[in-house]
C-alpha cells in the first residue's frame, strides 16, 4: 500500500492507525505497543516537568521525534483560553505546529465544545498552527472547521475511552461524503473490529489511545488494531458487495444433475 | 533572605539567589532545555531567551514537557482498579 499514503498539510504519513500514548504501565509498554502498532503518528500531552524528582524519565527518550510524527493534544482544556494557551507551550517545546485541539465541554462525557472548538481553531490557524480539531460526530461543526482551515478534521466514534465503538456510523458517513479533507476517527473505539469499520466506511485514519493502552495485553491489541486499519483500508478500495435481502448462489446451477 | 528571592516554579514556592536567569533555574533543576516550554508570569519565553532573562522576586515561572497523553488520571485510576478486579 505504498501508493496509499495519507497527506495532511503537506505531511504524508505512512501508517492510517494514529496512537495515544497516555494510560501505559510505563514507557517500555508504551513504545513496544506503538512499534508493534506500526503507527507513525503518535499523540502526546503537554504537562508540568516533575522538578522534585528529576529521575522520572522523559517520554520523548523512548518516542524518538525523528521516527515518529509527535502530535501534541490540549487534553484536559475546557476554555478556549486553556486550549489556546496548551498550544502555543506545545510549539514552544519544539516539536512542531502540529496541534489535536480539543475544547472539552464536560468531565463526565468529555464531548468536545465545539463552539469553543471552532473559537480556538480560529485563533491558531491565524497564529499558523495546524490544526487538528477533535470533534462531535456533527457534519455541519466538521464543515465549519475544514472553512476555517483545519486541514482534517478528527470526529469521535464514541466518548473517550468507553470503547463502545461507532455510535453514529449516519453521521460519520455524511462527513466523509461531505467533508473533502482527509477524516481521522478519533476516540471510542473498542476492538479492532470498531477499527476496522471506520476504515471502511472511508475513514482516512483512526485515532485510539485507551482501546490499546487499555486491553490487558496492549502488545497484543497493538497488533490486532494495526491489521484491523489496514484490512478496513483494503476493504473500502476494493468496494464491498451491495447489500441484499434474499440468498444470490455463488455455484452454478448449469451442470447438475 | 540575604541575596536571594522567592520566586514560583510549577505551583510551589523556591528560595534562590538574585541575578539568577531561566537558563540558570534549569540547569540548577538538571532539566534539559530541549522540548521544554517556559512560560515567565504567562508569558511563553523563547529558547534562545532562556539565557537572557533575569528572574525577580514574586515571579512565576511554569516549566512543561511531553507526557503520555491525553489520558484524565481518573482513567489510569480506572485501569488500576480493573487490573486489581482481575
Amino acid at each position: 500500500m505504498h501508493d496509499d499514503r495519507l497527506v495532511i498539510a503537506g505531511r504524508e504519513f505512512k501508517s492510517r492507525l494514529w496512537v495515544g500514548t497516555g494510560k501505559y504501565k510505563d514507557f517500555v509498554e508504551t513504545k513496544k505497543a506503538i512499534e508493534v502498532s506500526g503507527a507513525d503518528v503518535v499523540t502526546v500531552a503537554v504537562r508540568r516537568v516533575n522538578i522534585t524528582d528529576r529521575s522520572k524519565e522523559n517520554l520523548l527518550d523512548y518516542i524518538d521525534p525523528k521516527k515518529y510524527t509527535i502530535l501534541p493534544n490540549t487534553a484536559g482544556c475546557y476554555t478556549v483560553e486553556d486550549a489556546v494557551r496548551y498550544s502555543r507551550l506545545a510549539r514552544a517545546a519544539g516539536v512542531s505546529d502540529l496541534v489535536k485541539l480539543e475544547v472539552l465541554g464536560d468531565e463526565k462525557t468529555l464531548f468536545p465544545d465545539t463552539a469553543g472548538l471552532i473559537e480556538a481553531a480560529k485563533i491558531l490557524i491565524k497564529e499558523g498552527f495546524i490544526v487538528l480539531p477533535y470533534t462531535n460526530d456533527d457534519p455541519i461543526v466538521a464543515k465549519k472547521l475544514v472553512d476555517i482551515g483545519c486541514p482534517a478534521v478528527m470526529p469521535l466514534a464514541a466518548p473517550i475511552g468507553s470503547g463502545l465503538g461507532i455510535r453514529n456510523p449516519y453521521n460519520l458517513k455524511i462527513i466523509m461524503e461531505q467533508v473533502k479533507v482527509p477524516i481521522i476517527v478519533d476516540a471510542g473505539v473498542g476492538t479492532a473490529s470498531d477499527a476496522a469499520l471506520a476504515m471502511e466506511y472511508g475513514a482516512d485514519a483512526v485515532l485510539m489511545n485507551t482501546a490499546i493502552a487499555g486491553a490487558q495485553d496492549p502488545i497484543a491489541m497493538a497488533e490486532a488494531m494495526k491489521y484491523a486499519v489496514h484490512a478496513g483500508r483494503l476493504a473500502y478500495k476494493a468496494g464491498r458487495i451491495p447489500r441484499k435481502l434474499y440468498a444470490t448462489a455463488s455455484s452454478p446451477i448449469e451442470g447438475m444433475l | 533572605m540575604v541575596n536571594g528571592m522567592q520566586i514560583q516554579v510549577n505551583g510551589e514556592c523556591r528560595d534562590c539567589r538574585s541575578g539568577l536567569t531561566v537558563g540558570d533555574l534549569l540547569r540548577e533543576l538538571d532539566i534539559r532545555t530541549e522540548r521544554v516550554a517556559v512560560e515567565l508570569n504567562l508569558e511563553i519565553l523563547d529558547r534562545k531567551e532562556f539565557e537572557l532573562r533575569g528572574l525577580k522576586e514574586g515571579d512565576r515561572l511554569e516549566i512543561l514537557s511531553f507526557i503520555g497523553g491525553g489520558a484524565p488520571t481518573r482513567f489510569v485510576r480506572e485501569r488500576k482498579r480493573l487490573k486489581h478486579a482481575r
